[in-house]
């Protein structure tokens, strides 16, 4: 293996390790200063021991967020320094901006927040969590325009063949980047309904802690529930923008072969990139794609087969993942449908909260499949239309980057593998220790 | 211009999270000698818990600074030191990871191991960012394509080490100093003890860099240009014995503004004498990576420079809110429960 293979191996594996993290932190950030909030309100421990509760998850799921997030922005210069020198007028600030924005705010009020129990208000403790998830959810922003900046590069020019910076606004402003913001967001938001309402129904099956777990699960309901519909017509959305923007990405997506009008979506089918067909085609829902990309039956669609094959994103790779996202997608808004109409009978719907505990780690894999579709489907660039990956790794040599990467998937399994320990423990044991400790009137440190 | 206050902006960006870093590194790598039992130990944790993460960000904001300002540079080092920055990684992800979970772990053998993951991913990247920075003062061989002809062993040589063994001593003295502001009883006495005795440790490594950096590097160039830099050595100095004399008196904490200044000023020392250099070539200085070669186009410079100073007061106000918040040492009670939450 090389070092360009190696490198995009270890990025693979760093970012979507990273990203199991994420989701959780901009969603749950989010709920804890809802929870906070109604505790200030309304005086009521439930909720402080509810924020305490998901805060304690919030917290180990954060740190592993943390650690992997500094080997992100260190790999882009130890293993694509081509592509760091080449995109750094460009790229740079993007991330540069993010941590002054965003990263400060998070880890200082993160801290503030969980050592500040006894040492603020409750109004100024609210206000900590609050800033928390909005100093996560900033970053996201940030990180989002940079790498919508690598799938859609607008607002420079380029001097001594290097894209240079010409108008930030347009870089912060363009519509794709929006639209993957929204997208990811929405799909952060999705998994941390889902993963407040899978505890919260281990522990309503085991009649424990109901009025808590009820209280968190109809919570997480409303935020899964909204963002689940949201998805979908975000989701269109940014299909119709990537028509225009990455044919080839679009093109993969529904394997689809030949430039026409009316293209169909087909049911099902299985790609055969080596012959540029599909080996099987069923159930074509007429014109389906072209209105999909297009609004509009008689448009055209640009087919792979149009396409050079050095510039094809790998076909299979890219379909799989978007049937898979789509499907689950789908699922997601169909659990939480029925969970809105059984909301006032949760306790009596076994059923249906062994399938929400078992649902959780999908809106993961969603996830993961998601980003499938985005980094895989945009290959062979690294910089759409600019620059190929394959022009942007470091030169380094293949026995530093085969031990870094044997280093980062035993570390990274380690650290995955005590986070889920950690959190199924704490999670378990609910939140008893908390709400004893408010009974025994002792403080917390 | 906006060149050179970019660069003036690099060095102080490092040299403000060597400077903040540097004491819970420095309490980390002293975690396991200065506590002696559980109490003792989530004492020490404890003094740096509501900080570290904070204090991190300054790292990611100068790599990212480094990245925005300088591109060239940014890819060049953080590729030619590619080993040493993995290893500072794991360094940091280990002691990040160990700080956060250590108090949620219930078995001795798993808080054993936590403990030792915080002294080993303290040590590390404390001697390897000593290590990277004097091999970046010295220069490395880069050629006129930015390729580094070298590997881990090359950048190990006895200026490399002398800036790597610096470091640790200077963030041991700056942890120490720390533990004895923050935390009661026996652990803050063993601390005040370390604390006198690494100061002479400092000192002696501060000269032995000094007269390497006189003989291996071209540090001294500017400051013989320019006589007037030598007041960044003086206050440096100034605030290494003035350490020491609170450290006699026992008044810690400005015994550790002394240490603090100590650690800027060894920073900007290096830095100020590399100007214009980012990063020197030993195979040949026309190859070496400048302010004017290395740096992004004056309007991405122009744009980060608004950014930083609008946000970067902003960060230092509610940073300084902050440990506002936490000050005083710890109490015991805040110790006795398992849990914080």
């Amino acid at each position: 293996m090389d070092v360009l293979l190696l490198s995009r191996l270890q990025f693979a594996v760093a970012t979507y390790f990273h990203f199991l993290f994420v989701p959780l932190t901009l969603g749950l950030s989010l709920l804890l200063a809802v929870m906070e909030t109604m505790y200030v309100r309304t005086g009521n421990h439930e909720y402080k021991a509810m924020a305490k509760f998901w805060g304690k998850l919030f917290l180990i799921n954060f740190v592993i967020g943390i650690v992997t997030g500094i080997t992100l922005e260190f790999q882009f210069g130890t293993n694509w320094s081509r592509y760091s020198r080449y995109v750094g007028d460009v790229f740079g600030p993007l991330l540069a901006i993010e941590a002054t924005v965003a990263f400060f705010l998070e880890s200082t009020f993160v801290a503030v927040w969980a050592f500040g129990w006894e040492k603020l208000s409750r109004r100024m403790h609210a206000v900590s969590i609050w800033l928390v998830a909005i100093a996560a959810n900033t970053s996201a922003v940030w990180i989002l325009i940079a790498n919508s900046w690598m799938q859609s590069p607008v607002g420079f020019v380029m001097k001594n063949g290097k894209p240079v910076l010409d108008n930030l606004v347009t870089v912060i402003t363009q519509k794709y980047a929006a639209l993957t913001i929204m997208h990811t967001l929405g799909s952060a938001y999705i998994l941390t309904g889902f993963f407040v309402m899978g505890i919260s129904a281990y522990h309503i099956l085991r009649r424990r802690d109901l009025s808590f777990f009820l209280k968190s699960f109809r919570l997480a309901l409303v935020f899964a529930l909204i963002f689940s519909i949201f998805e979908i017509v975000e989701g269109h959305l940014h299909g119709v923008n990537l028509a225009s923007k990455q044919p080839a990405k679009l093109a993969s997506m529904e394997s689809h072969w030949s430039t026409e009008s009316h293209a169909p979506i087909y049911l099902f089918l299985i790609p055969d990139p080596d012959n540029e067909r599909n080996k099987v085609e069923i159930g074509p829902v007429p014109g389906a794609l072209s209105i999909m990309a297009y609004h509009r039956p008689n448009t055209v669609v640009k087919g792979l087969k149009d396409i050079p094959k050095s510039e094809r994103p790998p076909v299979i790779a890219t379909f799989i993942a978007f049937r898979l996202m789509v499907t689950l997608g789908g699922f997601f808004f169909l659990l939480t449908i029925i969970g809105w109409f059984r909301r006032h009978t949760l306790e009596s719907s076994p059923l249906f909260l062994k399938t929400i505990i078992y649902a959780m780690p999908l809106p993961y894999i969603a996830c993961a499949l998601g980003w499938t579709v985005t980094e895989v489907g945009r290959q062979p660039w690294i910089v759409y239309g600019l620059m190929k990956t394959a022009d942007a790794a470091s030169p380094i040599s293949t026995i530093q980057v085969s031990v870094s990467l044997v280093a980062f998937t035993i570390i990274y399994t380690f650290l995955g593998i005590t986070a889920f320990y950690l959190i199924a423990k704490y999670a378990r044991r609910g939140p008893e220790s908390s709400l004893n400790t408010e009974k025994g009137g002792a403080g917390n440190a | 211009m906006l060149e050179t206050t970019w660069f003036v902006l690099w060095g102080v960006l490092w040299a403000l999270y060597f400077m903040l870093d540097g004491f819970d590194i420095g309490v980390g790598m002293l975690s396991s000698f200065v506590a002696r039992d559980e109490k003792e130990l989530r004492a020490v944790y404890r003094s740096i818990g509501p900080f570290w993460d904070g204090n991190e960000v300054w790292l990611i904001t100068a790599g990212g600074v480094t990245f925005a300002a300088f591109p060239a540079a940014y890819a060049v080092l953080f590729s030619a030191f590619y080993s040493p920055l993995m290893l500072i990684l794991f360094g940091l992800i280990m002691r990040g990871v160990s700080l956060e979970l250590r108090g949620k772990v219930e078995s001795d053998l798993s808080r054993r191991f936590w403990d030792v993951c915080l002294v080993f991913g303290s040590f590390i990247p404390a001697l390897l960012f000593g290590v990277a920075f004097a091999n970046i003062f010295k220069g490395i061989p880069i050629d006129n394509e930015g390729l580094f002809h070298g590997g881990m062993v090359t950048i190990l040589h006895p200026y490399g080490l002398a800036g790597g063994f610096l470091f640790v001593a200077l963030f041991l003295m700056h942890g120490a100093l720390w533990l004895s502001i923050k935390v009661h009883g026996n652990v803050g006495l063993r601390a005040e003890g370390v604390a006198q005795k690494m100061w002479y440790v400092v000192l002696f490594f501060a000269i032995g860099f000094l007269a390497l950096s006189f003989k291996e590097t071209s540090l001294f160039g500017n400051y013989v240009k320019s006589p007037a830099l030598f007041v960044i050595l003086l206050v440096t100095l100034c605030a290494l014995f003035g350490a020491k004399i609170y450290m006699y008196k026992g008044i810690w904490w400005k015994a550790w503004w002394g240490s603090a200044v100590t650690i800027m000023g060894t920073t900007l020392f290096g830095v100020v004498g590399l100007y214009p250099s980012l990063l020197p070539s030993s195979l040949d200085r026309s190859y070496s990576l400048t302010i004017y070669n290395a740096s992004s186009s004056p309007l991405t410079l122009k744009i980060m420079l608004a950014v930083a100073l609008i946000f970067v007061p902003v960060v230092l106000l509610y940073q300084i809110w902050a440990y506002r918040v936490f000050r005083g040492k710890i109490s015991e009670e805040s110790l006795d429960y398992e849990n914080r939450y």
